[in-house]
């Protein structure tokens, strides 16, 4: 069966290009491009909410259904 | 699923005056998901802070709110709960605001043992206006205020509530996320001046000073110095060196609480009338 992959959405107007949830990803899902925070590779992504939760400015949301 | 932080944010608010990596937007998050977790009335819970990055917090949440004066939290605070006993008083602030200008407020609201909760950020620092140190601030480190090092030994927040009183003291770090909302949702429901401290970074006044390189590396300092409490009970003094307990540190359940016994008083002074 195929894996589900979660939905990552990044807030560009809220990001202040902290860096913290791609430091702290368990998987290295997430990548700095230019100032903001943006997917790398999805597949890899646990639905951890690490980043989620870590994140300073409310500018990442993690969905799972 | 990702947590719907909107309905307790006021409309148009975000994004917040933190600067990038500033912990105390982690701090918030945690505090609207243990509001959210107990099912709190927005009409029945008030979020209280002075001044300081810190007590900017209280203008981004939807419910009722008092930015007040600088240390001066717990002294509206508590003429909130005394008209309103039965409301969800909150109180937030940074090291600055409760333990210099506001010390006096907080041992006492500590000793009173008043039923509101009081989650203290702490960076170490005077944030908002440039970097002057706090009585937080630990020995040997930069501030504005002290280029040559800090000659004073810091507070340790967490001893100084339970001496004065608070019936419930707790600590988290603005790296373990996860872990705040739990404190702050226990610490909402004891029936006591509870006291939650959050350690917390400032990058742009404290770290640049201290030689952090970065946000992350701050964040990396939060993660190794924490140590649960129930962790610390299997180490040794030696190991503990340096390390700050994390968890619930103190918990009592017996002492009278002030709402209450301040119920008894005008019920004596009706009697004698
Ligand atoms: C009566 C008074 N004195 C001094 C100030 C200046 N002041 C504003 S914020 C602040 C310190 C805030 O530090 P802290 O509470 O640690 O908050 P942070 O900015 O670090 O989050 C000071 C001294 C003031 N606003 N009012
Ligand atoms: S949910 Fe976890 S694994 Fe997925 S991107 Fe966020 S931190 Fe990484
Ligand atoms: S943690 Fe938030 S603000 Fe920081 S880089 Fe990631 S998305 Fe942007
Ligand atoms: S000055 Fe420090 S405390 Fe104030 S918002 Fe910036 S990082 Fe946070
Ligand atoms: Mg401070």
């Amino acid at each position: 069966m195929e894996k589900k992959l979660p939905k990552i959405e990044i807030i560009e107007k809220y990001c202040k290009g902290c860096h913290i949830c791609v430091e702290f990803c368990p998987k290295d899902v997430l990548e700095m491009k230019g100032f903001y925070a943006s997917v790398k590779n999805l597949e890899a992504c646990i639905s951890c909410m690490q980043c989620e939760l870590r994140c300073p400015d409310f500018a990442i949301k993690v969905t799972n259904e | 699923m990702a947590f719907d932080y909107d309905k307790w944010i006021r409309p148009g608010k975000l994004p917040h005056i933190w600067c990038p990596g500033c912990g105390h937007g982690i701090v918030m998050k945690g505090l609207i998901r243990a509001m959210d977790t107990l099912n709190l009335k927005k009409e029945e819970t008030a979020v209280v802070s002075g001044i300081g990055c810190a007590s900017r917090l209280p203008g981004y949440i939807d419910c009722c709110t008092l930015h007040t004066a600088h240390g001066r939290a717990a002294a509206f605070a508590t003429g909130v709960k005394m008209a309103k006993p039965e409301m969800n008083v909150i109180l937030v602030g940074g090291d600055g605001d409760g333990t210099a200008i506001g010390g006096n407020h907080f041992i006492h609201a500590c000793r009173r043992n008043i039923n509101m909760t009081y989650i203290i950020m702490n960076n170490y620092i005077y944030g908002m206006t440039g970097g002057q140190f706090s009585p937080c601030t630990p020995t040997g480190h930069k501030a504005s205020t002290t280029p040559y090092g800090n000659p004073d030994p810091g507070f340790d927040i967490a001893k100084l509530a339970i001496g004065a009183g608070a019936t419930f003291v707790a600590r988290g770090t603005a790296f373990h996320a996860n872990q705040i909302d739990k404190l702050i949702a226990e610490a909402i429901q004891h029936k006591g001046f509870s006291v939650v401290e959050i350690l917390d970074d400032c990058p742009t006044t404290y770290g640049r000073r201290n030689k952090y390189k970065s946000v992350i590396e701050m964040m990396n300092r939060l993660k190794d110095v924490a140590v649960p409490v129930k962790a610390a009970e299997k180490m040794t003094a030696e190991q503990l060196q340096g390390k700050v307990l994390t968890g619930v540190l103190y918990k009592d359940d017996t002492k009278p609480e002030y709402t209450a016994e301040y119920a008894k008083v005008i019920e004596r002074a009706q009697a004698a009338k």
